[in-house]
């Protein structure tokens, strides 16, 4: 910034300031900081506009701007809060350093404002990128997060495994179950594959083409695929739609599937012998004494 | 007719959020469970024939509040080559693109009133209604 503009500005920083936290508070009656208290949103701005008027002093971007920045951005503000603010802060200096020089021809005006823009352009791209790379991150984070939980495959026992699928299947999602199956039958050496759709909110033709197709595969590498959990609209919605799952057997919950599986494998649940009569034996027992 | 709103699709993801917000709509008509299950469903074949065949368009919600009945309907519509055959689109087991070749005939099923526009290199339009009974 010149030299002679940049006097006049640290002269005048209390008064630009007091103009800008007029501006900004009147911001405020947008909606974007409406949860945010008077008093954080007070010190907030002020501190802002201090670290502005600092990187102005340092002639350039200051380590103070990031640590701010990034502290809002961990706090979860609003970017708008943050470029709204060096838009006000543009028109306010722009605004302040016309009323304090004598003579204004286009020249002298144009000239404030590309010095004025060249200052405040690198403080906004630089937020912005900071907000984005910070969004970025955490969109990939919640990308690889959401494909470890996309398609588990559980052995609950020899020969049984079970994929317990739950939310919105997509065509990359799919993909990835069908390898998942395929790779974990082979792995578990498993005969019966129970898929359980409890948690899948809408069967619609794509999900349904996808089942069917993952069933058909599991049965030409020899095992076989029980289809679990269809909520009652779902069987609705797919007689509906005119989907036929005839090819393989559905059972309403996990645990007749389960049951259908354990039959296919010749075993069966038998419950353990209780004790009952030792119990009562030594209740009599304790009685007596 | 109450108000409106859309959704734009433009990726796959935003079938997901066409469905949720037909969802709640259908909801807040009072539509059960089960009718709000048809009605995501038909949304998501409506929401993924734009986004494989047109690849852009919108799905809007309308609810409609009359003295006797009450209803939402759901309008797709896309600028993308049209169908061309339309006659055989609304036939069971017809695709082009590999699928089960359900998702019209099955969304004609799933809802009460069906009507489709649709030129060659004009886009389409698909207005579907439901009834609250």
């Amino acid at each position: 910034m010149d030299e002679k503009l940049k006097t006049i500005v640290l002269e005048h920083s209390n008064d630009i300031i007091q103009m800008w936290l007029e501006e900004v508070n009147n911001h405020k009656k947008g909606d974007y900081t409406a949860t945010i208290s008077d008093e954080l949103f007070e010190s907030t701005n002020r501190e802002f506009v201090n670290v502005i008027f600092s990187s102005i002093e340092r002639q350039g971007l200051s380590s103070d701007m990031d640590d701010f920045s990034e502290r809002l951005i961990n706090l979860g503000w609003p970017l708008s809060y943050l470029t709204d603010g060096m838009q006000v802060f543009r028109r306010v200096l722009t605004e302040y350093i016309l009323s304090q020089s004598d003579q204004i021809d286009s020249n002298y005006f144009s000239k404030v404002l590309r010095e004025v823009d060249d200052w405040v352009d690198p403080v906004i791209n630089r937020l912005v990128n900071e907000f984005s790379g910070s969004w970025e991150n955490i969109v990939s984070l919640q990308r690889v997060a959401l494909q470890e939980l996309s398609a588990p495959l559980i052995p609950v026992m020899d020969n049984i495994t079970i994929m317990p699928l739950i939310g919105t299947i997509d065509t990359e999602r799919a993909k990835f179950i069908m390898e998942n199956l395929l790779d974990g039958v082979i792995k578990h050496n498993a005969e019966v594959v129970l898929i359980d759709i409890t948690g899948v909110p809408v069967v619609d033709t794509m999900v349904a083409h996808h089942i069917i197709q993952a069933a058909e595969a599991v049965r030409l590498i020899g095992s076989r695929c029980i289809l679990v959990g269809i909520r009652p609209e779902i069987a609705q919605t797919i007689v509906n739609l005119g989907i036929d799952l005839g090819k393989f057997p559905t059972k309403s919950s996990l645990r007749k599937g389960f049951q259908t599986a354990l039959e296919l494998t010749n075993r069966t649940i038998e419950e353990a012998q209780t004790n009952d009569k030792d119990i009562e034996k030594l209740i009599d027992s304790l009685d007596k004494e | 007719m109450d108000f409106q709103s859309c959704v734009n699709i433009k990726k796959e993801w935003d079938i997901v959020g066409a469905r949720q917000l037909g969802r709640d709509i259908a909801g807040k008509v009072g539509f059960g469970t089960v009718d709000q299950a048809r009605i995501a469903t038909a949304i998501s074949e409506l929401a993924r024939n734009i986004y494989l065949y047109a690849g852009t368009g919108k799905v809007c919600f309308e609810t409609i509040e009359e003295i006797n009945q009450k209803g939402l309907i759901i309008i797709a519509m896309d600028d993308g080559p049209g169908i061309r055959e339309l006659n055989q689109v609304m036939e069971d087991g017809f695709s082009t693109s590999g699928g089960l070749g359900a998702g019209l005939p099955g969304v004609k099923r799933l809802m009460d009133e069906f009507d489709i526009q649709s030129e060659q290199g004009n886009g389409t339009e698909i207005k579907v209604v439901k009834w609250l009974r």
